[in-house]
């Protein structure tokens, strides 16, 4: 990750007596690869947490007056390293009447490793390191997306709350315990080797893709959270593919949240209402992001490991490729969803593949595919089923059935904004 | 670190064995056993007696309270454990799926309490 030391996300200046920016824009760009590496040295997640914050803090009331130093990543970890071993020395004496031997040890330990000339600037492997400790599969899931995003994305509690919409208390306790579990059970700050690295990075890969989705479908809470969610993927998504350049699934991963995510401005109107694929216009999609992700895909499948993010990547890149929405190679999509449906045969995997064969081969076809689902009873209350089947019925002209089905489809609908189109298309019918 | 490795799998699976096949987990589980104690790992290590020898004992109001069978009655029982001294969680993991029951059975695997630890 080059290091982006005067410059906010927009590349604009920031100037002395922007200090206060700067201090923010260097949180959101630096805390989680000055986290890690700082992790690494002091060997505890609050200690480095309590050190960095100190640092910020700090950072407040010196840059206003002084300037922004050059490089902010290094000024932050120098300050950093000094507010730990303050820590450490006050714990220490605290501590020094109870158990002297061990808390000794543990600040010549922290010292000698902050003296260590090698750790002033380089961040090295960290934020990976980072993100396997927080992934490890001894966490439960839900720990493992909430400590992933408050220590490597820079989000604070509260965020984190308003984008799951859980309750603050909820989810501070969720990292206080994770955080808990990683020091007792000795759970190890490292890169897995090499025979734990298949399982470890579905791990991760899996937290990523959540993280996006949950900014991504934006079925509940605050917007502008949920677009930092999906640029936090994305950003963890570009660690995991420098530092893994061998893993074709990250470079999967990572190509299909660029083709999803280069649809944003297209994908919603201005009365916030959802604009379904074909109805984009297409002009508003973010070129730029589409031919990295096209470069990513050539090169992962290169490797020739395939799995599901390459795959899903792949569908996603077959609409970008489509200059108009008639343009789409249904045929290619379907023959893509085949191998999606063999590396993951569930049904909503099978219930994509349905459409895709409607598109390719007509709506009796894909209506088939979409009743037999149906009548496995496993998608029955899963609004996208019903809302599929209705589309498919109103396009044979099979209006009464089709109405029915757009209404089960509201009543199984949680998200606001695909009501409205849902009812919209009730309407039309 | 140190780390206990609890062995739970179903013991009424155990008199339903033939020979062959008994001795065959024995086999496996003496390779293993081996195979710790050679890495330098191993701490100790004991099979539990079946839970029909079990009882439960409980201290209610000064009144010591003894009841017959295991503390719960579940589908895998406790039968047995490894106690080992690793570097971290992923080895203790590591030794944890080794061990023959967890095919069919489950391991826990727990740490053994420190100082270091916060009661709550």
């Amino acid at each position: 990750m080059a290091a982006k030391s005067t410059h906010c996300a927009d590349g604009s200046d920031v100037r002395e007596d922007n200090a206060r920016e700067a201090v923010a824009c260097a949180f959101r760009q630096e805390s989680g690869a000055i986290l890690a590496t700082l992790i690494r040295v002091v060997g505890d997640f609050d200690l480095a947490d309590e050190a960095m914050q100190d640092a910020f803090a700090s950072a407040l009331r010196h840059w206003p007056a002084e300037g922004v130093p050059d490089n902010v990543r290094a000024w932050i970890t120098t300050v950093a390293k000094r507010k730990a071993i303050d820590r450490v020395r006050r714990h220490q004496v605290r501590r020094r009447r109870e158990i002297v031997g061990q808390s000794l040890r543990e600040a010549e330990r922290v010292e000698s490793a902050m003296n260590d000339e090698l750790i002033d600037n380089a961040v090295g492997d960290d934020p990976l390191r980072l993100i396997f400790t927080c992934c490890h599969p001894s966490l439960a899931f839900e720990a493992q997306v909430a400590l992933t995003l408050r220590t490597l994305c820079g989000l604070t509690t509260p965020e984190i709350a308003r984008a799951f919409v859980l309750q603050e208390s909820t989810l501070a306790q969720r990292i206080t315990r994770a955080k808990r579990k990683i020091r007792e059970a000795g759970i190890p700050y490292r890169i897995p080797p090499d025979r734990l690295l298949p399982e470890r990075v579905e791990a991760v890969l899996m937290v990523i893709y959540l993280v996006f989705n949950e900014g991504y479908a934006a079925s509940i809470g605050d917007a502008m959270i949920r677009r930092e969610l999906c640029a936090e993927a994305i950003r963890l998504g570009r660690v995991l593919v420098e530092f893994m350049p061998d893993e074709p699934e990250a470079m999967g991963l990572l190509a299909l949240m660029l083709l999803q995510d280069s649809r944003r401005d297209a994908r919603v109107g201005e009365d916030e209402a959802l604009i379904l694929l074909e109805d984009q216009n297409r002009s508003l999609w973010d070129r730029e992001q589409i031919s990295e992700a096209f470069e990513l895909l050539q090169t992962a499948q290169r490797r020739r490991r395939f799995g599901q993010y390459q795959v899903q990547a792949a569908i996603a890149a077959e609409h970008a490729r489509a200059i108009r929405a008639e343009d789409t190679d249904w045929h290619r999509i379907v023959q893509h969803y085949d191998v999606l449906v063999s590396l993951m045969p569930n049904p909503v995997v099978k219930l994509n593949r349905a459409v895709a064969v409607a598109m390719a081969c007509g709506p009796e076809e894909g209506l088939a595919l979409v009743e037999s689902l149906a009548s496995s009873g496993e998608l029955v209350s899963y609004h996208y089923l019903h809302a599929t089947k209705a589309d498919l019925l109103r396009r044979l002209d099979r209006r009464a059935e089709a109405r029915e089905a757009y209404r089960r489809a509201i009543s199984c609908c949680e998200n606001e904004a695909e009501r409205t189109f849902l009812k919209y298309r009730l309407d039309l019918t | 670190m140190k780390y206990m490795l609890l062995i739970f799998d179903d013991e009424s699976m155990y008199p339903k064995m033939t020979a062959e096949e008994n001795a065959k987990l024995m086999e496996e589980y003496g390779v293993f056993t081996q195979e710790l104690m050679q890495s330098g790992v191993m701490m100790h290590a004991e099979r539990l007696a079946p839970t029909h020898t079990a009882t439960t004992v409980r201290v209610r109001a000064g009144d010591t309270i003894t009841t017959d069978g295991p503390f719960a009655e579940t589908k895998e029982q406790f039968g047995g454990y490894y106690m080992i001294d690793v570097k971290d969680l992923d080895e203790a993991i590591a030794w944890a799926a080794k061990i023959p029951s967890a095919k069919g059975g489950s391991v826990e695997v727990r740490p053994i309490w420190t100082d270091e630890q916060v009661c709550n």
